[in-house]
C-alpha cells in the first residue's frame, strides 16, 4: 500500500471505489447545493457507476444517491480510501 | 384568513401531501414578492378555512437557485401563520440543515418526516418524541402517500395552527448567514435520535438499476420504453382524439346548424367555422394531454426520469440540454404541447426555454398526416417510406442545430447535481390528479388564444364575402398571393402558401385546406397535386412544414409556460426563418442539380 497522499479529483475514480470528502473547490451555487446534499468534508463517499461517453457519475453519500456531470465532480478532492 | 405554506427539499413527496389536503382541488395564482405562480388551496381545518400553499422545493433556504429565491421572497413578503415542514425519513441525516435553517426565522412550525414506510425498509429508526423535545418542535411520522399518520398529523396541524408566527423580526428576516452552528448542532439532534444503518441493504432498486444503467443495456432499454410510451400515447390517444372530433361534428349537425338556420350566413359561418371550431381544436387536445401526463406520472413518480437523465446527458450536454430536455423532445414527437408542458420537471429557467425553442421541431403526429399524403400521392411506394424517415433525420437535425446555435444565450446557471430517487410504485390517485391539473392548466390558458387564432384564420380566408372561400380573392389569397415572391424560390405554389396559412392553425386541417383550395378531395386531389407539383416542390413543402410553427396551440403554451412574449416570438420568427431558409438551400440545390 501507498503511504504517500492519496488526493485526487471524484472524477478519476471507478465504480465500485470509495472515498472521503477532503475539499469542495466549487462556486458557490454549486457548493450550496452540494452541501445540501450532504456534500461535506470529512463525509465517506462511494461511485456507484459512470455513464459511457463521459458521462455523469452516481455517487453515494450516506442514503442519498446523487447525478453530477464529471467536469463538476473534478473540482472535489477526494481521498480514496 | 390564516395561511399555511409546505416547504420543503425537492422529493419528499411534499405534492403528494398537497394533493391528501387539499384533494385535488388547488389552483395557481400570483404572490407578493414572487413572479412565479404557486399552487395553493383554501380548505376547511378545525372549524376554518385556511389557504395553504405549495412552495417550491428547495434544499437550502440561503441557496441561489431560482426556487430558493421564490421561497425567500415568498417568506419575506407573506409571512406564514404556519409552516410544516416535510422531510424526507429515509435522508434525516441531511435534510435536518434545512429544518434548523428555517428555526433561525422563528416561524410556527410542525415537521413532518414523511416516506416514514421507506425509511423502515432501510433500517432507519427515528425517535420522534426525543427528536422533537430536542428541537422544541412538533414532529411526526407520516406516509403521505399512503396515508399513515395523516390524521395525527393533521390533527397537529389544526392545533399548531391556533398560535400564529409571531411576526418575523426584521433582522431576523434579512439576516443570510448564520450556517455556522448548523452542522454541530446537527450532529446534537442526530446522536440521541436517529440511528441509520453504516450500509444500505441492498434492495429493489439496486437490482434494477444493474439492469437499467447496465452500460450496454441501458441506452436501448430506454429507447425501448420511450417507444413503448410514445405507441402508447397514440394508440389510445388517436380514437379519443377522433370520437371527440366526432362528437363535435354530430353536436353541430344535429343541434347547432338547425339552431342557427336562421341567422345571415357570415354570423353562422362565425359562430360555426370560427368559433365552434376553435372550441373543437381545444377540445381535441384534452384526450392527449391527459394521456401523456399519465405516462409522465409514471415515469417521473417512478423515479426512472432521473435514470434517462443519466442514461443521455453526455450527448445532451454537449447541446446545453440534459437529459430529460430529451425525454420532452421524444414525447413532442406524439405532440408538441404536452411535450412543453412537460419541461416543468426542469426548475433551471434557461434550460426550459431552451428545451422549449427544441421542442417545435419534433415531428408531431399532426404533421406526420400531412407527409404521409403528400408523398403518396408524389412518391412511389418504395420510396415514400425512404422518404418519411428522412424528415424524422431532418427533424432531429433541424432541434439539433437550434440547440447548438441558442445555448449561449440559454446558459444554465443551474448546476447538474440531481438526485436519485429509488423506485417506487406511483400511485392512480396521484396519476389522475396529475392528468387532469394539466388539462385544467390547458383549457384555461391555451383556449382563448386558440380561439381568436382560429376566428382570425377564418376571417382571412372567407373574406370579402364575395370571394370563394380559401379562394385567391379571399384575405388570405391576397396574403397568398402578397407572399408569392418569397415562396417562389422555395418551388412552393401560390395554393400552397394558403394551405400554410391555415397550417398554421393546426397541420391536422392542412390537407382538409387543400380540398377546399382545389375543390376536390381523396383520390382526385392526390391527382391534381401530382399533376401540378414535381417531388423538389412537394419535399420542399415538407420541409416548410416541418420546421415552421407547428400550431396555434403550440404557440398558446409557448406563452403560457414562458409567460415572455418575446421569447414566444423569439420561437416563432427562428422557425419561419429557418423553414425558409432549409427549404430554399434544398430547393435551388435540387434544381442546380437538374431534378
Amino acid at each position: 500500500m501507498k503511504t504517500n497522499s492519496l488526493t485526487e479529483n471524484l472524477a478519476n475514480l471507478v465504480a465500485g471505489e470509495s472515498a472521503l470528502i477532503q475539499a469542495i473547490h466549487t462556486d458557490d451555487a454549486l457548493r450550496q447545493r452540494l452541501l445540501a446534499l450532504g456534500f461535506r468534508v470529512g463525509k465517506h463517499i462511494e461511485i456507484i457507476r459512470k455513464a459511457r461517453f463521459s458521462g455523469p457519475l452516481q455517487v453515494r453519500i450516506g442514503t442519498t444517491d446523487i447525478l453530477l456531470r464529471r467536469n463538476e465532480a473534478a473540482k472535489i478532492m477526494v481521498e480514496k480510501l | 384568513m390564516k395561511r399555511v405554506a409546505l416547504l420543503g427539499m425537492p422529493n419528499t413527496g411534499k405534492s403528494t401531501l398537497f394533493n391528501r389536503m387539499t384533494g385535488g382541488s388547488a389552483r395557481v395564482g400570483n404572490w407578493p414578492g414572487i413572479t412565479v405562480e404557486l399552487l395553493s388551496s383554501k380548505i376547511l381545518l378545525g372549524g376554518d378555512m385556511v389557504e395553504i400553499i405549495d412552495l417550491p422545493g428547495i434544499y437550502d433556504i440561503h441557496g441561489f437557485s431560482e426556487d430558493e429565491q421564490v421561497v425567500r421572497h415568498f417568506l419575506h413578503d407573506n409571512v406564514p401563520d404556519l409552516a410544516i415542514i416535510i422531510l424526507n425519513a429515509t435522508q434525516i441525516e441531511r435534510q435536518l440543515s434545512l429544518l434548523l435553517q428555517l428555526r433561525q426565522y422563528n416561524l410556527n412550525m410542525v415537521v413532518l418526516l414523511n416516506m416514514a414506510d421507506e425509511a423502515k425498509k432501510f433500517g432507519i429508526s427515528i425517535d420522534t418524541a426525543k427528536m422533537s423535545a430536542s428541537l422544541g418542535i412538533p414532529i411526526f411520522l407520516l406516509s403521505a402517500k399512503y396515508g399513515n399518520g395523516y390524521q395525527e398529523a393533521l390533527q397537529s396541524v389544526t392545533k399548531a395552527l391556533r398560535y400564529s408566527t409571531p411576526g418575523m423580526a426584521e433582522e431576523l428576516r434579512s439576516q443570510l448567514e448564520q450556517d455556522a452552528h448548523i452542522e454541530s448542532e446537527m450532529t446534537r439532534v442526530l446522536q440521541n435520535s436517529v440511528q441509520v444503518p453504516m450500509r444500505l441493504p441492498d434492495n429493489l432498486t439496486t437490482h434494477l438499476d444493474h439492469i437499467m444503467l447496465h452500460p450496454w443495456l441501458g441506452l436501448p432499454i430506454f429507447f425501448g420504453i420511450m417507444y413503448l410510451l410514445f405507441q402508447g400515447i397514440f394508440i389510445l390517444g388517436q380514437p379519443l382524439q377522433t370520437g371527440i372530433g366526432d362528437l363535435f361534428s354530430w353536436l353541430r349537425e344535429a343541434a347547432l346548424t338547425p339552431l342557427l338556420s336562421g341567422l345571415p350566413a357570415i354570423l353562422q359561418g362565425l359562430l360555426l367555422d370560427g368559433i365552434y371550431n376553435g372550441v373543437a381544436t381545444v377540445a381535441a387536445f384534452v384526450p392527449i394531454i391527459i394521456l401523456f401526463f399519465l405516462f409522465m406520472a409514471i415515469v417521473e413518480d417512478t423515479g426512472y426520469l432521473s435514470r434517462a437523465a443519466f442514461l443521455m446527458d453526455a450527448l445532451m450536454a454537449k447541446l446545453g440540454l440534459d437529459g430529460r430536455s430529451f425525454v420532452m423532445l421524444l414525447m413532442g414527437f406524439g405532440c408538441n404541447v404536452p411535450a412543453l408542458m412537460g419541461t416543468r420537471v426542469m426548475r433551471s429557467r434557461s434550460l426550459r426555454l431552451l428545451s422549449m425553442l427544441v421542442i417545435p421541431f419534433s415531428l408531431c403526429s399532426a404533421r406526420l398526416q400531412v407527409f404521409i399524403f403528400i408523398t403518396a400521392a408524389l412518391f412511389a411506394p418504395k420510396s415514400a417510406a425512404l422518404v418519411v424517415f428522412s424528415l424524422y433525420l431532418f427533424s432531429f437535425a433541424a432541434a439539433i442545430l437550434t440547440a447548438l446555435i441558442f445555448k449561449r444565450y440559454f446558459p444554465n446557471s443551474e448546476p447538474f447535481v440531481l438526485e436519485l430517487p429509488p423506485y417506487r410504485f406511483p400511485t392512480i390517485r396521484q396519476m389522475l390528479l396529475r392528468g387532469w391539473h394539466e388539462v385544467y392548466h390547458f383549457v384555461h390558458r391555451a383556449s382563448k388564444f386558440i380561439i381568436i387564432g382560429v376566428v382570425f384564420v377564418w376571417l382571412l380566408t372567407h373574406f370579402p364575402a364575395t370571394a370563394t372561400p380559401a379562394g385567391p380573392d379571399t384575405w388570405a389569397g391576397q396574403i397568398g398571393s402578397w407572399l408569392h415572391p418569397l415562396f417562389k424560390p422555395i418551388g412552393i405554389t401560390a395554393e400552397l402558401t394558403i394551405a400554410l396559412i391555415f397550417g398554421f392553425v393546426a397541420k391536422e386541417i392542412v390537407i382538409g385546406s387543400l380540398a377546399v383550395i382545389y375543390g376536390l378531395s381523396g383520390h382526385a386531389l392526390s391527382g391534381a397535386l401530382a399533376l401540378q407539383l414535381d417531388w423538389v416542390q412537394a419535399y420542399s413543402f415538407m420541409l416548410f412544414t416541418l420546421i415552421y410553427t407547428p400550431c396555434l396551440s403550440t404557440i398558446a403554451t409557448l406563452q403560457s409556460e414562458s409567460k415572455n412574449t418575446g421569447f414566444t416570438l423569439l420561437s416563432l420568427i427562428w422557425s419561419l426563418a429557418f423553414a425558409w431558409v432549409v427549404s430554399f438551400v434544398f430547393y435551388q440545390s435540387a434544381r442546380v442539380l437538374g431534378y
